[in-house]
């Protein structure tokens, strides 16, 4: 069974719709990415499946179950995590409570899971007494995956995970969702920068105006030149 | 020598006294400007209620506090501070709650807490009438000089102040711990952060809207209650109470407990220094340089006091409107 | 029912209750009743300026009352002979002067930048120059302070014509106003609910400690009126007047309000409301335009507070309080419609009749329980019931406050928003 699956969701803002039947499917063991022009509803169907955002019609499921319009809260004790694209430190609290604060709602003992996320992210180790505010922009993008790791995570959802990073910490980012996703996290994420994405991508989805454009193996898309053409910039 | 003594009489002791009262209100005060990211007009009232309610407690149970050996009032307030904590969590649910859900502009809640005081004003005074009454009932204030050798008049500290010291040493110390060592403590601050990564990140918002609450609501009765100890219990107190405080709470830097510690403080010594007459203090100079000094040489009468914070309000906003310590971080 | 029709029913119903006012309690009560609401709806729709075009927060609506009332008295009241025709004007000039002669050098001090001097150098000098400068103003005045209490009384007005304390008091709001605003309105809203609470309480605690100059908790009656008093023309008659030249403010202003609501400002205003963000990316000059309707409502403010005292005819400093001269105010404007001007003078007669008939009728009904608990019991009630009933007018107050906020936010006769396709 798929680990999520959106059948036809339509979703918006004030009464607006800006996903008009987005179709998608993830297994455990997959990263999926979103790609596609701005405007075609890439972040909007990240908030949508978080519960961020009221879906009108269609549903979400999670291992078969339905989430549709779940609160975020719900979300993650189901076993999900969502990294926002912004603000997404608390910036006055330490590196280390950050993370702690991703694990808010689980009562056993998490300290493992704190060794586990220093250990995906060296930096932050040395780190860790430090406020998140004064971190550079990588470096508080990896606070940011660890908070969401903290809960073990079945599917972790990443907005654009590299925007505004230089092409060295964007590789080094690339790299950590990999690893994340071999220790068994299914990903989905939205993409910018989508000819690197589809190459670390199981699943790609090209979203236009609301709508799947193309939905196939990160490969193939890669490969394929109307894709390359209209949305990969040649 | 006496003059030294007034100084530390009316200045030191004074300022300490009225600034902790400021702090633990503003501390309050913050918290739910941080949380909920509104001025909470209502806390001045709120103060008052929860002493009416160790006033009502003493005067059911007068013969506590001699058992013990603490002002029966003091012995009371740990219960009613629970109470006004369960009073404060119900206000939230019946005004505010409603209108945070239909997602109202900050300005709205505002207005929402001025009815709020409004409703709590009009029910105090109903029961209790407008008259000043005195937490001491069946007690009498213990009061302790300490004299200094070469001088005829003495330091002056009362019981009520000591307690008050205490408990505010006691509120900070705890509150530091719970803001920085417990795992709701460190949501609140998440929270006060950033309250959209704080619902993402799962952590559950009705509850620290709570848990601000009962801290702000037990502090807001114990600085109440603290403060009619010291001097009497007066119903009416409230707006002249609130500017203080929110003043101390902006100095501080809003959202900054830490901030309105010090804002409490800053205010508490810029009120008694303004009104301290300095022809006291000058007086010995007077004599040695043969000056002709006004009988009257405080900056403002007592009557003006409400200025201080008023101005000092004032001039944080023009030259510093973050305050002290940077506000809008917990 | 569209809004209209709600409208129709709104007003009929309302001249109903007028109707049962004037015929049980007589035509002086009616009319000085009606005369009070007018007075106060020329507050509420400076408020409804503030709040309602521009979300402005005004706590401190009871400040801008008690300026207009003193300005009426100072310019107002008969000249106190026993004040000048001594020393003391000339004494009070000097310290006049010597306040100039402060001001003027801590400005100097503050422009010493412009001579290369340090910046911070400048601030601080002004600071401790101003301190010390002020206690020697302050040490000055208080003893001819004293003197004109106990030689003069107070120093009297000016014995103008009333209705240019009334624009002096309007000039004297707005400059407060600006005062106010030029420090607040940049920042977080809340701060304006803060700084206006707090200038309210200090000008009151001003005039109600400024003895020599309004003669303080001893009161200053009667102030002459603009229209001709019942002691030329009878109670009916003066009061009518006194009606009727409010009634022409109110119309002056609807059609001014009107103008300004419809033309480019009130649009701006309106978009800045709803929108800041986009309407300062539009290049609006937001704080710009909020300070203009804050000092324009403020002016408002000022004149019909000054209205309002002088109708009254006796200025008693103690007598402004914050339920009554504020936040009465803000539950006119909220119940009828924040930004309506109808609504907002719908409001203000409909708050204003039911809160002054809810006077005698809470008395009424609290003499009946006193009586009948008497009567069933034997309970003896509490000497001060009565002031204490007048507080379950404040509860009243507060809890409309918080329902009409819950369940109808945007008034009885809401702000008509008109879509431009």
């Amino acid at each position: 069974m798929a680990l999520l699956e959106t059948h036809d969701i339509y979703a918006g803002y004030g009464g607006m719709n800006i996903l008009n039947g987005v179709k998608m499917s993830i297994e455990q063991d997959e990263i999926g990415v979103i790609v596609g022009p701005n405007g075609a509803g890439k972040s909007t169907t990240l908030k949508a499946i978080f519960g961020l955002l009221n879906i009108s019609e269609g549903s979400i499921t999670l291992r078969g179950d339905d989430i549709t319009n779940n609160a975020p809260d719900a979300l993650v004790r189901k076993g999900m995590a969502f990294v926002p694209q912004e603000h997404n430190v608390f910036v006055s609290l330490s590196v280390e409570e950050n993370l702690e604060m991703g694990a808010f709602t689980r009562k056993d003992d998490y300290s493992y899971m704190l060794e586990r996320v220093y250990s995906f992210f060296p930096d932050l180790k040395d780190k860790r007494r430090q406020p998140a505010g004064e971190l550079s922009g990588g470096q508080r993008q990896m606070v940011a995956m660890g908070r969401a790791l903290m809960v073990e995570p079945s599917l972790l959802l990443l907005d654009e995970p590299t925007a505004g990073l230089s092409p060295l910490y964007m590789n080094e980012i690339f790299e950590r969702v990999i690893a994340v996703n071999e220790s068994g996290v299914g990903v989905l994420m939205v993409e910018q920068n989508a000819k690197q994405a589809l190459r670390i991508a199981h699943k790609g989805f090209v979203l236009a105006a609301g709508q799947n454009r193309y939905t196939d193996t990160g490969a193939n898309l890669l490969a394929d030149p109307e894709v390359a053409k209209s949305f990969l910039g040649g | 020598m006496n003059e030294l003594i007034f100084f530390i009489n009316f200045v030191l002791i004074s300022g300490a006294v009225i600034g902790s009262i400021y702090a633990i209100g503003a501390i309050g005060v913050t918290l739910i400007f941080g949380i909920l990211r509104f001025a909470h007009f209502a806390h001045a009232d709120m103060m008052t209620m929860g002493t009416f309610i160790v006033l009502i407690l003493t005067a059911l149970f007068p013969a506590v506090g001699p058992a013990i050996g603490l002002p029966t009032a003091f012995v009371m307030m740990p219960v009613a501070m629970a109470a006004t904590a369960v009073i404060a969590i119900g206000l939230d649910k019946a005004f505010y709650k409603p209108l945070r859900d239909n997602n109202v502009k900050p300005v709205v809640m505002v207005m929402a807490s001025v009815g709020v005081t409004l409703m709590l004003q009009g029910l105090i005074r109903f029961f209790a009438g407008t008259g000043t009454q005195s937490l001491y009932i069946d007690d009498r204030k213990s009061i302790f000089s300490f004299n200094l050798s070469d001088a005829s008049e003495s330091i002056v500290v009362t019981e009520p102040q000591i307690l008050l010291f205490l408990f505010t040493i006691f509120a900070v110390v705890a509150l530091h711990i719970f803001l920085n060592r417990t795992r709701l403590g460190k949501a609140m601050r998440a929270m006060s952060d950033n309250p959209d990564l704080a619902r993402v990140s799962g952590i559950n918002t009705n509850t620290v809207v709570g848990v601000t609450w009962v801290i702000a609501g037990a502090l807001a009765c114990a600085a109440g209650t603290l403060l009619s100890l010291d001097v009497t219990l007066k119903p009416d107190l409230s707006f002249m109470i609130l500017l203080p405080i929110f003043a101390a709470a902006i100095v501080g830097g809003v959202g900054h407990p830490y901030g309105a510690l010090v804002g409490g403080f800053v205010v508490g010594f810029a009120e008694t220094l303004a009104v301290f007459n300095w022809a006291i203090l000058l007086r010995p100079l007077e004599t040695a340089f043969g000056w002709d000094l006004p009988a009257d040489l405080s900056f403002v009468p007592t009557e003006y006091k409400i200025t201080i914070p008023f101005f000092i309000l004032v001039a944080i906003l023009v030259w510093r409107p973050t305050g002290i310590l940077k506000g809008k971080v917990l | 029912m569209n809004q209209s029709e709600k409208n129709l029913y709104l007003f009929g119903g309302l001249a109903l209750i007028l109707v049962l006012v004037f015929a049980f309690m007589g035509a002086p009560f009616s009319i000085r009743l009606l005369a009070e609401a007018a007075c106060y709806a020329i507050l509420a729709l400076g408020l409804t300026i503030q709040w309602g075009y521009a979300g402005l927060f005004n706590a401190g609506i009871m400040g801008f009352v008690a300026l207009g009332g003193y300005m009426s008295v100072l310019l107002g009241f008969p000249i106190n002979d026993d004040f000048w025709a001594t020393d003391l004007p000339g004494q009070l000039g000097g310290v006049l002067l010597k306040a100039a002669l402060v001001v003027a050098v801590v400005v100097g001090l503050t422009q010493l930048k412009r001579f290369g001097a340090p910046k911070k150098l400048g601030a601080w000098l002004g600071i401790v120059v101003g301190l010390l400068g002020y206690l020697w103003i302050k040490v000055s005045l208080d003893p001819v302070a004293s003197a004109i209490e106990s030689e003069a009384g107070f120093i009297g007005g000016l014995g103008l014509p009333v209705w240019l304390g009334w624009l002096v008091g309007g000039a004297l709001a707005g400059a407060v106003a600006y005062f106010i605003g030029h420090i607040c309105l940049g920042l977080r809203s809340d701060y304006l609910a803060i700084a206006t609470l707090g200038i309210a309480e200090i000008i009151k605690a001003f005039l109600k400690n400024a003895d020599w100059l309004t003669r303080g908790t001893l009161t200053v009656s009667p102030i002459p009126w603009p229209v001709p008093g019942p002691a030329d023309i009878g109670f009916i008659g003066a009061r009518a007047a006194y009606l009727s030249l409010t009634a022409v403010i109110i119309a002056a202003l609807f059609f001014l309000l009107h103008r300004a609501y419809n033309a480019p400002w009130g649009r701006t205003m309106r978009s800045i409301r709803d929108n800041e963000l986009s309407s300062s990316a539009m290049g609006k000059d937001v704080n710009g335009r909020r300070l203009e309707v804050f000092i324009f409502g403020s002016v408002l403010m000022g004149i019909g507070g000054a209205a309002l005292i002088t109708f009254n005819g006796i200025f008693d400093p103690s007598g402004f309080l914050p339920l009554n001269h504020t936040f009465l105010i803000w539950v006119m404007v909220i119940l009828g419609g924040p930004g309506n001007n109808l609504g907002t003078l719908f409001g203000a007669v409909f708050v204003y009749v039911v809160w002054t008939m809810s006077e005698p009728v809470a008395l009424l009904l609290l003499d009946v329980v006193r009586n009948l608990g008497d009567a069933w019991f034997g309970w003896q009630a509490p000497s001060d019931l009565d002031s204490r009933a007048l507080q379950a007018r404040v509860f009243v107050i507060g809890l409309i406050i918080s329902m009409v906020l819950r369940y109808a936010p945007k008034g009885l006769i809401p702000e008509q928003v008109k879509h431009h396709t």
